[in-house]
């Protein structure tokens, strides 16, 4: 039996206004318990909500970038459960009519190829409190400060047929929101987070088999591991005779295994409805129109513009884009070595992205200004440094956060591209090397390496390796 | 909607889903009242309501306000707490809940 | 004539020109007050050291000049609404123990314009209810015969006002909870145009109908205290910002011309006779006044009752879903694990009247139910708002009666809730179209007052105001005192 996996993914994005949502209570992470929660937020009696405006552009903003129609009127609407961290017995959000309708983005896959993936909808709602339950022994201790925060829920089609590609999609999800700065994607911190809705289906079947929803997936390893072990859950308990129940399991990381859930609803009917204390949510054109003028260039703009622009494969330039502040820098390091995109693009790629994984940076807070990393560039392409030794001066400007010059010259590091004294230190290691001479010139042409490696200890490796081919290659066949 | 007539276990899904705890004894009284007033609003059926929209609000044609995105409150958790039934380090004690 | 049988706008001339201090009135209605807890219980917290120390800054405004009308005058609130370090009860043991951190934006103007806070009226558990008979702390009385109900859910402060314990009394009105109370008590009551006071503070049953207003001895005292009341609140997003008119001015208008609608549909059999002999006889006045009576039919009235017991059980529902043991109001004693702590904080918490509607908003809303009743009760609403409009597109404001029939005897209608639901029947129309709407004392059944409703359309406070204050300048029922409070 061929099996197909159906992969649809929800992704709660917190926006990152100054107040939440609806109350003027700030948002920032990591205050104290209950500090950061009012009467609002507490769902005290007597109390109402106000819509926050930036939150309404945060959503149009993203409605724009995903081609989705933004809808003129809204409504936002009661969703009913019992909760703890839900201080009011419900959450205000949108059903029937959410602010963002169906748009869709396009993922680049491995083998280089583009599938468009749909979003139904996206929609503004408010986020619940946190149960903590480390030290308390029989209770659990509610902070409501989370309560309150505008969170954009987005919704995609069941169009993602492997882990893989529901990574891709929630990748360029996470791109796109920082991409127009209304959400920080912090993972850990709790701002992206992603349930998905996993299903399995004979291949050729047209209709979806029953699907469990998994949470609790707050990074793209956990989510990829998740899919895995859900869709393998999924085929062993149909072949063995089973039928998969619709139900909301949570992944467990140190297990590597999803469980049910047992504590929320059983059956849930959340008997939506319009908000009362809420009025419609109208959008004019011109609102609309001004945020569409806030649009920074998309990922995909700017992908496809350093593509054309910097001739740049479509892969490098897809990894170059990943963050905007990452094509900014590239941009900036490309543009002060004029001529030189392939050579700006392998280093922020390679030894820059390296440098920054290894001491856990993110760009923004790079050792290496972009101007400082364009000036060891010039260094190369005008060859006073060959590439190897340009690590070297990379390394060191990292770690002293010196110019290029100023290392090359203290270090003397110079290239030498003086012919003569490249050619003297030819003469040195063939003398001294007389029976790898002889070897080399009755036919082991491997040893070609050995005297480049020589010559470049002896030169403490700053002969111009081109020039050092060439030279070689000359003495060493007797010319 | 002929029949409005509640059975109790009806009574008891619907007491549950609204979080009320209900005495043996309050089932039937419940069933009772609730069936009359389901009787009661049945009426609405005979109204012909073919292309009508729904009124969620009595103003018909205004809209909601957008507030400016400014902190406007600080801390009074000290305040608010003073009503709390428990309290612990600042944060509201349930009993446990298990995920 | 004694000090608490002046009217607000009196007492307030009174205060001005000195001729006794508010610390003065203060201390006499408190008086009366204590001495008639036990045979009316219209309050549920009596607040001395707070009015007595409002009573006296008062009096310092006043002696230095500045001060306006309201200045040093005394005012009951509804205990709905949220007073700021004193205990807001709804009339819940939910709420018992409840001392709110906050004032009701209404409270705040009201104590900005001077007034002096006697205490909190008793009420209907959480404004649910037509009798007063479902508060925890025991039910109001009628002062005009204790053995009859004073209406509800406003029952606290129309029998307050009736029996001259303070001269105004902030009320609630969802369905009637204003209207329906003052026309049993021989009182005042006002409910404004839905949005056009704020209701943030006012602690919610249906929020798509809840409006807060006043009761008090006449129309002028309402046009005075509303002035202070209404206005934009940015809390509220349902609050208009539209700017308030002077009422007091608009009062002296002559009413000839005044087109009044009669409504067939309140003139049906369920009105008794001598109620309805009450009304035509001031209908009859209006028309010596120079108003135009024509007959108006609203076909789509009848359908009010059953479209309100679908909606505002539906939105309490949701409203009420807060009050859970966890952050403030009544929790149980040791629950063994959440669901018991809801279930029976929120069990025990609530009365009977509140849990039923409760489950029935929970019903009407779950799955499968939703279209049926829900969403065509929405259908319903929208059609009565309509016939409403359509209406004072022929005439300026309807008439008619209340109440169907006067005051009823305490534990007459509590067997079958249909029974009490239907004391809204001609009150409930106007809450879901957000119309303005008063009740004006118009003479009485028997010993007992019957109330005059007169409805306009929204944002016509001013006319409303000037038609009842029309009224009462040429009779004397709104200044009747019931016997043995005067």
């Amino acid at each position: 039996m061929e099996w197909e996996t159906v992969i649809g993914l929800e992704i709660h994005a917190q926006l990152a206004t100054r107040s939440k949502i609806f109350s003027g209570s700030a948002t920032a992470y990591g205050a104290p318990p209950n500090t950061q929660a009012n009467l609002v937020d507490l769902g005290y009696p007597g109390v109402l909500p106000v819509l926050n405006g930036a939150a309404v552009r945060m959503a149009v903003k993203f409605g724009l970038a995903i081609g989705a129609e933004i809808a003129p009127v809204s409504v936002f609407a009661r969703k009913n459960y019992f909760y703890p961290d839900l201080p009011k017995g419900y959450q205000i959000s949108q059903y029937e009519l959410p602010v963002v309708a169906r748009g869709a983005l396009s993922i680049v896959l491995e083998d280089g190829s583009e599938k468009r993936i749909g979003i139904t909808r996206a929609h503004l709602e408010e986020d619940a409190g946190k149960s903590l339950h480390e030290g308390l022994a029989r209770y659990s201790g509610i902070d409501l400060n989370r309560a309150g925060t505008p969170l954009l829920e987005i919704v995609s089609e069941p169009d993602l047929r492997s882990a893989r590609e529901a990574i891709a999609y929630m990748k360029k999800v996470h791109t796109l929101v920082r991409y127009l700065e209304i959400c920080d994607g912090n993972m850990q911190e709790g701002s992206f987070r992603c349930d998905a809705n996993v299903s399995v289906r004979p291949r050729g079947q047209g209709s979806f088999g029953t699907r469990a929803e998994i949470k609790n997936l707050n990074s793209f390893r956990f989510v990829e591991k998740a899919i895995h072990h859900e869709v393998a859950r999924q085929i062993d308990l149909i072949e063995g005779g089973g039928r998969v129940v619709q139900e909301t399991r949570l992944y467990d990381p140190d297990r590597d295994e999803t469980r049910s859930m047992r504590t929320k609803e059983e059956a849930n009917d959340y008997r939506y409805f319009p908000d009362p204390d809420l009025l419609p949510l109208e959008l004019s054109p011109a609102l609309i129109a001004e945020v569409r003028s806030e649009l920074p260039e998309l990922p995909d703009q700017k992908a496809a513009r350093f593509a054309s622009q910097y001739a740049l494969s479509a892969y490098d330039a897809g990894v170059l884009t990943a963050s905007r502040e990452l094509g900014d820098y590239f941009e900036a390091v490309a543009k002060g070595c004029p001529g030189e995109p392939k050579l700006a693009a392998n280093w922020v790629m390679g030894e820059l992205s390296a440098a920054l994984n290894r001491d856990g940076l993110e760009i923004g807070a790079s050792r290496l200004s972009a101007p400082q990393l364009s000036g060891l560039l010039h260094r190369i392409a005008d060859g006073t440094i060959s590439g190897k030794i340009a690590k070297e001066v990379f390394e060191a400007m990292w770690s002293s956060g010196r110019d290029a010059d100023a290392i090359i010259a203290e270090k003397g590091l110079k290239q030498i591209t003086d012919s003569g004294v490249i050619e003297r230190a030819i003469d040195e290691v063939m003398a001294r090397n007389p029976g790898q001479l002889a070897d080399y010139r009755a036919g082991k042409d491997k040893l070609f390496g050995f005297f480049v490696g020589q010559v470049m200890k002896a030169t403490q490796g700053k002969a111009n390796p081109a020039q050092l081919n060439e030279l070689l290659k000359r003495k060493l066949s007797g010319g | 909607m002929a029949d409005t007539s509640l059975d109790a276990a009806q009574i008891g899904a619907i007491a549950h889903l609204a979080r009320l705890d209900l005495r043996p004894a309050e089932v039937p009284v419940y069933q009772d009242s609730l069936s009359r007033i389901l009787s009661l609003v049945g009426e609405l059926e005979r109204a012909d309501t073919g292309g009508v929209t729904p009124m969620a609000h009595p103003l018909s044609g205004s809209v909601q306000r957008l507030r400016e995105d400014h902190v406007t409150e600080r801390d009074h958790h000290e305040r608010y707490q003073l009503n709390a039934p428990r309290v612990e380090a600042a944060l509201y004690l349930v009993p446990k809940v298990i995920e | 004539m004694s000090i608490h049988t002046k009217t607000l706008a009196e007492l307030a001339l009174g205060l001005r020109n000195k001729e006794f201090s508010s610390v003065e009135l203060t201390r006499a209605l408190l008086a009366r007050i204590e001495a008639a807890q036990p045979t009316l219980n219209a309050l549920v917290s009596i607040t001395q050291d707070g009015a007595f120390a409002q009573a006296a800054a008062a009096d310092r405004e006043i002696a230095s000049g500045r001060g306006s009308t309201l200045t040093g005058v005394p005012i009951l609130h509804k205990d709905l609404f949220c007073t700021e370090g004193v205990r807001t009860t709804c009339g819940s043991r939910m709420l018992d123990n409840f001392i709110a951190p906050y004032d009701a934006t209404v409270v705040a103007k009201l104590k900005a314009a001077g007034t002096v806070m006697l205490g909190k009226t008793n009420m209907d558990e959480f404004a649910m209810g037509s009798s007063n008979e479902t508060s925890f702390y025991g039910p109001v009385r009628n002062p005009w015969n204790v053995e009859l109900v004073p209406g509800g859910s406003s029952g606290g402060s129309a029998a307050a006002v009736a029996a001259r314990l303070a001269p105004a009394a902030t009320a609630t009105d969802t369905g009637g909870s204003i209207r329906q109370p003052a026309a049993l008590c021989g009182v005042t009551g006002f409910k404004p145009t839905y949005g056009r006071v704020s209701r943030y503070g006012m602690i919610a049953f249906a929020s798509s109908l809840d409006q807060g207003g006043v009761i008090c001895a006449s129309a002028e005292d309402a046009a005075i205290v509303l002035r202070a009341m209404a206005g934009f609140d940015p809390r509220d997003s349902t609050s208009v910002d539209r700017p308030v008119p002077d009422y007091v001015a608009a009062l002296q208008m002559p009413l000839s011309g005044l087109k009044i609608g009669l409504l067939k549909e309140f003139f049906d059999a369920g009105l008794d006779a001598q109620n309805e002999r009450r009304i035509r006889e001031a209908l009859a006045l209006y028309e010596r006044l120079g108003a135009r009576l024509q007959e108006v039919s609203l076909p789509n009235l009848p359908l009010s009752v059953p479209a309100y017991y679908v909606v505002a059980p539906a939105e309490c529902s949701s409203n009420l879903a807060r009050f859970d043991g966890v952050r403030f109001g009544y929790r149980c004693e040791q629950p063994r694990d959440l669901t018991d702590l809801y279930r029976r904080s929120r069990g025990e918490g609530f009365g009977a009247e509140v849990k039923r509607r409760i489950m029935t908003g929970t019903y009407v809303l779950s799955a499968g139910y939703y279209d049926a009743y829900y969403l065509k009760a929405q259908k319903v609403r929208r059609l009565i708002a309509d016939d409403f409009d359509r209406a004072f597109a022929q005439v300026d404001v309807l008439m008619g009666p209340t109440t169907p029939t006067a005051a009823f005897e305490l534990g007459s209608k509590t067997a079958d809730p249909i029974t009490m639901y239907l004391n809204d029947i001609y009150t409930i129309g106007a809450n879901l179209a957000g119309l303005p709407a008063v009740s004006v004392p118009c003479g009485f059944a028997g010993n007992l007052p019957v109330g005059l409703q007169i409805i306009g359309p929204h944002f016509a406070e001013e006319r409303l105001l000037n038609a009842a204050h029309g009224y009462q300048r040429e009779t004397d029922w709104h200044s009747r005192v019931p016997p043995g409070w005067d």
